[in-house]
């Protein structure tokens, strides 16, 4: 099977009417997925349906040919890591935050992982600047030794020189064979980092 | 056993009876000066001056009367006046909760579970008897601070998990549950609704001598008698907020995630 992921035909509703409706797409198990759309159109929304922090109304949402419904919601949550916009920090040091997401994980092999300094891992993680923030996301995601990546805009907090270290730290995983899809409302990001692109149209 | 009744004879005053609607009149002045004070600083808390003001006569003049004829060998009224108060709290605190859904389902559980099981439990091991006189005044006093408590803990839980909800998410993310994700703000909206009492407890008889044993004291009981009626009240206000905390809290928690460990939609959707 080359699908990681299917939408069948989903709707998700808001306050006012539809947010996406019969929205069908597969993204491939290989290679880096790219959503892009304007803003509104319910990028975020359907990416948060991959690991279930939201459900569709209606239609169902896919994981390796079977309804993510059928999963224990936890289980698939370590599968499918998701990392949002703003770098989410715990209280407490970079190791401890790391241990959130497994207890017996390597923080030093985490942090080389991504590419920060392994002296870092004692440091409070409240300390960090936001692009050393957003790495330690990424690396609390990897502890958890996902099959895919959710990445909600993850550049988009960063300044330039931040946002190139981690755009070729997400092709890398990509490369390393980690399933990756990436909402960016960027076509200059898309064009020059993603295997696929998915259009996401505003609805209607 | 406590008997609820302040018969002491050691006292040389008492205002017990001693008390006109002349003198509550007079008392009116005080008001007066509250509303002057608002005027003149423009608060605007005049109109609501008068409301308290009015209310409290309408409504302390009511509940006398029918606590008058509940004491006077009506005791089996007790479990209905308990059930009014119960429902006034739990209107109350579930109206200051609205923005949770089940708010009025989870005051009622919170304040009419914190209520019984203090009560049952001064009851069953004899500490108070089952005398509407007693359990009236015990019942009501637990059932207003429960109410408090439990305004507390839903209104902080659901303003720290929206406020918050990135870190919730994260968890969520991480396969935590929704009790785990939810923890930190869990734990610091129970402190939130808890502490107050504990505060109060802790400066007991240094900054205020507390209502139940200022009552005991005017009409005419011994201090020492007063003191003891007081710490039951302060243990049991302890042990009821507790309860009401948990409960609120748990009841809050389950109200705001789904059975799928999602938050729930209307708390996604607010503007952080």
């Amino acid at each position: 099977m080359t699908e990681r992921f299917e939408y069948r035909d989903v709707r998700v509703d808001g306050d006012d009417g539809p947010i996406v409706e019969g929205f069908t797409a597969v993204i491939s198990r290989v290679g880096l997925t790219a959503m892009v759309g304007s803003s509104g159109a319910g990028k975020t929304t359907l990416l948060r349906l991959l690991n279930r922090l939201d459900d569709p109304d209606a239609g169902q949402v896919l994981l390796d040919g079977k309804d993510v419904r059928e999963y224990d919601v936890l289980q698939l949550r370590r599968r499918v890591q998701y990392v949002g916009q703003v770098p989410v920090t715990f209280p407490g040091t970079v190791a401890e935050n790391l241990a959130m997401a497994e207890p017996s994980a390597d923080a030093v092999a985490l942090l080389e992982r991504v590419g920060l300094p392994t002296a870092l891992v004692e440091r409070r993680a409240d300390a960090l600047s936001v692009g050393e923030a957003q790495r330690l996301s990424l690396a609390r995601a990897l502890a958890c030794d996902p099959e895919a990546l959710l990445l909600d805009e993850p550049t988009s907090a960063l300044d330039t020189a931040s946002k190139g270290g981690i755009e070729q730290l997400i092709r890398g995983l990509s490369d390393g064979g980690l399933t990756v899809v990436l909402v960016t409302h960027d076509p200059r990001q898309a064009a020059e980092m993603a295997d696929a692109v998915l259009e996401v149209e505003a609805h209607q | 056993m406590i008997v609820a009744t302040a018969t002491s004879s050691s006292s040389s005053l008492s205002l017990s009876g001693s008390i006109s609607f002349a003198d509550v009149g007079l008392a009116l002045c005080l008001v007066a000066v509250a509303v002057v004070v608002s005027r003149v600083r423009q608060v605007g808390l005049e109109g609501d001056l008068l409301v308290a003001t009015f209310r409290s006569f309408a409504q302390l003049l009511a509940i006398g009367y029918v606590l008058d004829y509940v004491f006077k060998g009506h005791g089996a009224l007790t479990l209905i006046v308990l059930a009014v108060m119960v429902g006034t709290a739990t209107f109350t605190s579930g109206r200051r909760g609205r923005l949770v859904p089940g708010h009025y389902a989870i005051s009622a559980a919170a304040i009419a579970l914190a209520a019984a099981s203090t009560l049952g439990v001064l009851v069953v091991l004899g500490i108070i008897p089952t005398a509407a006189r007693a359990v009236i005044p015990l019942g009501s006093m637990i059932i207003a601070s429960a109410m408090n408590t439990t305004s507390l803990v839903m209104v902080r839980l659901r303003d720290d998990l929206a406020a918050h909800r990135r870190e919730v998410e994260a968890r969520l993310s991480l396969g935590q549950t929704s009790h785990q994700a939810a923890s930190p703000w869990h734990r610091a909206a129970m402190r939130t609704g808890m502490l107050p009492t504990i505060d109060q407890t802790k400066v007991v008889g240094l900054v205020a001598l507390p209502g139940a044993m200022t009552g005991m004291i005017l009409a005419g009981a011994s201090a020492s008698e007063a003191i003891r009626l007081q710490l039951v009240v302060m243990y049991m206000l302890l042990g009821g907020n507790a309860f009401a905390a948990l409960v609120a809290g748990e009841a809050t928690v389950r109200r705001l995630f789904t059975s799928h460990h999602q938050l729930v939609r209307s708390l996604r959707r607010v503007a952080i």
